[in-house]
């Protein structure tokens, strides 16, 4: 369970998330939708501790993320983290890109780290690619490799920073797709998305982030239907224009 | 030109020389780079403000021409310390913190070539600054510094011939030895030149070597 308390954030003077509650549950899908700029980017790199905070507090499965005490490095196996940027190590063939932490972080022997990552690197279609350089690679291939990375970790937490925005629209699919199995499996995943269809079918709940506030939360179809907040409502609106 | 009074005990004088060279030039960039290595990280680590003291050490390696600092060191040395140590030695340390100085440069540019977001993905992983910095930004900047590197290392070898001035006989100065002896200048500095060559060529083309097979990646 990740437990999201009051969570303060600023960037020099400019506060991006102010005063965030939320509370993710095992095996939910959640994903959180708004306009650039709303802080939905800046909390998944808070969840994870690549970004401190403000004030408030972060407890994934009972530890504290920004407590003083926490091994950070430790905490990272239980949470996956997929960006934008798909970020592959280019020195790295992708079976290499997605051997390294299980071997260097885990400490797996080669065979296992190796049997481990041909079975992620199959379950999202590179089985063909292992010896190849992420440069040979398109961007939703290398998308999903950064996907099979993250997953080879064995992490109880995804989360997806807008992975298919920096992708050509004939690529998104197949990372979405790659979303909904991974969905459809029962992994709990925190995704920020301004993919409006993909956030309706596969969410248990959405979010909605608006100037740093959650404005509001609810099952998709009551904020894509059903809207309480006006925000909400005029944003729902505008994307499914 | 062609009639020489050159003798095959000469050229091996000669070889003796570059042999000298080779030597020094080796020492130095082998402990340069890796004196070079930890200064560079180091910059790049604590940021401008920190690293001044140490930047501004490595400036004066940089900005003093390579003959003066091996002159004031000598003396430096063997008359205010009143250590007695041997040429070859005092031309190694300066020579190495000059390559030091030069080598911190690169690998600072180097490292900080690395985009953050992939440094961002390695620590997301779980990997420690540690392993991050030895799987993801020494591989990745050594791509980047390696045309510099090989640039430098190929300079210093050249003006290792400056090391003479510590009584280190080197293949210049071998060279200015037999000149002087059998007064044929032109001939002895075109196979002077030539050895010099012969050391450098491998080098370089190695370095062709290495840039070609990782920009297949």
């Amino acid at each position: 369970m990740i437990e999201i308390e009051n969570v303060r954030k600023s960037f020099g003077s400019l506060e991006v998330l102010k005063g965030i509650d939320l509370t993710v549950n095992k095996g939910e899908v959640l994903t959180i939708i708004g306009g650039s700029g709303s802080g939905k980017s800046t909390l998944l790199t808070c969840i994870n501790g690549l970004e401190p905070i403000n004030s408030g507090r972060i407890v994934v499965d009972g530890t504290e993320v920004h407590a003083k005490s926490t091994d950070l490095n430790k905490l990272r196996r239980k949470l996956g983290i997929v960006f934008q940027q798909w970020n592959a190590f280019p020195h790295l063939t992708v079976l290499e890109n997605v051997m390294l932490a299980p071997r260097k972080v885990l400490g797996l022997s080669k065979a296992e780290a190796e049997a481990i990552a041909v079975k992620q690197l199959t379950h999202v279609g590179l089985a063909d690619k292992l010896g190849v350089y992420p440069s040979r690679l398109s961007g939703g291939q290398q998308q999903r490799m950064a996907i099979a990375r993250a997953l080879a970790m064995s992490p109880d937490y995804m989360l997806f920073d807008e992975v298919t925005s920096a992708l050509d629209p004939q690529l998104v699919g197949e990372v979405l797709d790659t979303l909904r199995m991974l969905a459809s499996e029962g992994m709990t995943m925190i995704c920020v998305t301004h993919e409006m269809k993909f956030a309706r079918e596969v969410s248990d709940r959405v979010a909605f982030f608006s100037k740093g506030v959650m404005a509001e939360i609810g099952v998709p179809q009551q904020i894509f239907e059903a809207p309480r907040n006006p925000e909400t409502a005029a944003f729902v609106k505008l994307t499914q224009a | 030109m062609f009639e020489t009074a050159l003798t095959s005990s000469d050229l091996l004088f000669l070889a003796q020389g570059a042999g000298m060279t080779l030597i020094v030039t080796a020492i130095a960039v082998i402990l340069g780079t890796i004196l070079g290595v930890v200064f560079g990280i180091f910059r790049f680590q604590v940021g401008p403000w920190w690293a001044a003291p140490v930047t501004f050490v490595l400036d004066i390696f940089r900005s003093i021409p390579l003959l003066i600092q091996l002159v004031l060191v000598n003396a430096f040395l063997g008359m205010v310390l009143r250590i007695s140590l041997s040429g070859f030695t005092v031309a190694c340390m300066v020579l190495t913190l000059y390559t030091s100085a030069y080598c911190a440069e690169i690998v600072r540019g180097a490292v900080e070539a690395v985009p953050n977001t992939t440094r961002r993905a390695a620590r997301s992983l779980g990997l420690t600054w540690r392993q991050d910095m030895s799987y993801i930004v020494l591989p990745l900047a050594t791509r980047v510094a390696l045309p510099s590197w090989i640039g430098l290392a190929l300079g210093v070898m050249k003006d290792s011939a400056l090391v003479y001035i510590v009584q280190v006989t080197e293949l210049l100065k071998s060279t200015q030895i037999l000149i002087t002896r059998l007064q044929e200048p032109l001939f002895l500095l075109l196979i002077c030149g030539a050895f010099y060559f012969i050391i450098s060529f491998p080098i370089a083309r190695f370095g062709g070597y290495l840039e070609k097979r990782w920009s297949n990646d």
